[in-house]
């Protein structure tokens, strides 16, 4: 078995009295692509937020590529190993910054002197030509925005990308692509993903394990092969997968 | 099958600082006491298209058809009132979002029955008695205590079986839902779908349901419009989805990831320009 990429344990994050992460633990490992699924409101963003530094866990532990980490401290270090990608690019890139301002902040944060380069590296990865480079990003399809907003996680060479719903907003058209595009990138880069999704057919289309979470909880995790051929053992998992199937008339 | 409704060679256009916006260019279609699905990816024209078959087109776009009927009635050259007169009463829709169709500082109750009294002579105790009667056809467990709410005091499921039950409280005789559910968890979402299939069924009602799901449409609706750039591009039974033969509906449905499948990288949409002359 592979390394460990990323460990929760036990965490609970609070907001008042409202529990919207209840000791939840879910372990990753190098180079997997991990999937979380669940209803709205079920603590999935929560989790990946509380991951990267964006909330506060109240207790339990969180540990990533071997160093441990509280609250909402994050080195710098942190954000060379995880990015996180949002589901709605128009939330997560400020309209009126071009593209190349957009990419650039990351790099000049963390004083990369190869821009230009880095730059140019990130829009062909991405499938977006240099041309698109001084466009503003109200300028863009959401398809374009969501491809802006992989190539500025991925322009600090990250390992873990933490995805949360990153075609939810998109066409099943534009979702094909972007989910291509993501699997590219892991393979050409051995990225470790942890993908947020409500749908299950994108989550087992991505990913080789995947844990379904409730209410703040995590239901239970299993593989993806253990999913297909029902080889689970809760009930809750079993609506998902029904669900996920269309309706049906009886 | 008689027809309900009418739509010929349908075209609405937006005038905009950079030019014309063509948003449904020339859809034709009949209904009947059917589920009829439309799909087709945003900005499409799906909504445009259903907004014109109420009567709620924008007043600066320009509509034009060759026909458009609702039971005989020339819905082009129907007054306003008139117009109002069928909206609501005998034509209804329910949109994706309820928070922007139920007024949130009336109570949900008051909202039916107001919405009841519009089209009908009712009393205050009849309007009571259907509206909860309305309620509890959607499955809202506790009707009394619902009828007291205000709209953000229930949960994004609950509130779209309210504006079912609002839009269906006068027994219209087509309903449009305009992507109903796509705002709802799937488990809730099918709840949702149950019961709206069911009145449709029960009441023997016409459907136009919109949606940009091509599976859920399929497996929901009898029969299925495909658009693309505000044109019909296929119409097909759902049961017959498998043989489409546009190649933006064998698109659609190949680049959904499925369960069990493993397609890697998954097919994607390959556009051909001439699907939108
Ligand atoms: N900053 C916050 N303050 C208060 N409640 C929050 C906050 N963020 C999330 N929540 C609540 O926590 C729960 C989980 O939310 P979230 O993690 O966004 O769910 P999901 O991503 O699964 O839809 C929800 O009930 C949400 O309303
Ligand atoms: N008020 C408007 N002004 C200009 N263009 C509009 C307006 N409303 C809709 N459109 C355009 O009409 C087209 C069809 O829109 P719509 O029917 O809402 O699509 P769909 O419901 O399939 O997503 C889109 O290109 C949209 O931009
Ligand atoms: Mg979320
Ligand atoms: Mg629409």
């Amino acid at each position: 078995m592979s390394a460990s990429a990323l460990s929760v344990r036990n965490m609970v994050v609070a907001f008042d009295d409202f529990l919207a992460l209840d000791d939840v633990s879910i372990d990753v490992r190098e180079g997997e692509s991990f999937g979380i699924v669940g209803e709205s409101g079920s603590g999935k963003s929560t989790l990946l937020r509380a991951i990267a530094g964006l909330n506060s866990f109240e207790s339990g532990s969180l540990t990533v590529a071997g160093t441990s980490y509280r609250g909402q401290t994050r080195s710098k270090d942190f954000y060379r190993t995880v990015q996180m990608v949002f589901q709605d690019p128009y939330g997560s890139l400020h309209p009126r910054q071009t593209v190349d301002r957009l990419l650039l902040e990351p790099l000049a944060i963390h004083g990369f002197t190869d821009v230009d380069v880095r730059i140019a590296r990130a829009l062909d990865e991405v499938g977006l030509g240099s041309g698109f480079r001084f466009r503003y990003s109200h300028q863009l399809s959401g398809g374009q925005r969501q491809r802006i907003a992989i190539a500025r996680a991925l322009i600090l060479e990250p390992k873990i990308l933490l995805l949360d719903e990153p075609t939810s907003a998109l066409d099943a058209s534009i979702q094909a692509e972007i989910l291509n595009l993501l699997e590219q990138a892991r393979k050409d880069r051995g990225l470790t993903f942890v993908m947020v999704s409500h749908d299950l057919g994108v989550i087992s289309h991505m990913c080789e394990r995947l844990t379904v979470m409730r209410k703040g909880k995590v239901v239970e995790t299993v593989s993806v092969d253990a999913l297909e051929n029902r080889a689970f053992s809760e009930d809750y998992t079993r609506a998902l997968l029904v669900a996920s199937e269309g309706f049906r008339r009886d | 099958m008689s027809k309900l409704l009418t739509v010929d060679d349908l075209r609405v256009s937006f005038p905009t600082r950079t030019g014309q916006v063509d948003a449904v260019r020339g859809v034709s279609f009949t209904l009947g006491k059917e589920r009829l699905g439309i799909v087709g990816e945003s900005g499409s024209g799906k909504s445009q298209t259903g907004r014109a078959i109420m009567g709620l087109t924008p007043g600066h776009a320009k509509i034009s058809a060759k026909t458009l009927a609702f039971d005989g009635i020339d819905l082009l050259s129907a007054s306003a009132s008139q117009r109002r007169a069928l909206r609501g009463k005998r034509v209804a829709m329910i949109l994706q979002d309820p928070k922007y169709s139920l007024n949130p500082v009336m109570t949900i109750g008051r909202q039916i029955i107001e919405t009841l009294r519009t089209h009908e002579n009712v009393s205050m105790k009849e309007g009571r008695a259907r509206a909860l009667a309305m309620l509890e056809a959607v499955q809202i467990r506790d009707p009394e205590r619902v009828f007291d709410l205000y709209p953000h005091e229930v949960s994004g499921g609950m509130g779209q079986r309210v504006m079912i039950a609002m839009m269906l409280v006068c027994g219209p005789e087509l309903l449009i839902a305009d992507e109903p559910t796509s705002a709802l968890d799937v488990t809730v979402q099918l709840e949702v779908l149950a019961i709206l299939d069911k009145l449709v069924s029960e009441r023997g009602m016409g459907l136009i349901f919109i949606s940009h799901d091509l599976r859920l449409v399929s497996s929901f609706c009898d029969r299925v419009i495909v658009m693309y750039g505000g044109r019909v591009v296929e119409e097909l039974p759902s049961a017959n989805l498998a043989e489409a033969k546009h190649p933006y509906t064998q698109g659609l449905l190949n680049c959904l990831p499925t369960i069990g499948t493993h397609r890697h990288p998954l097919p994607v949409l390959e556009r051909k320009p001439e699907w939108a002359l």
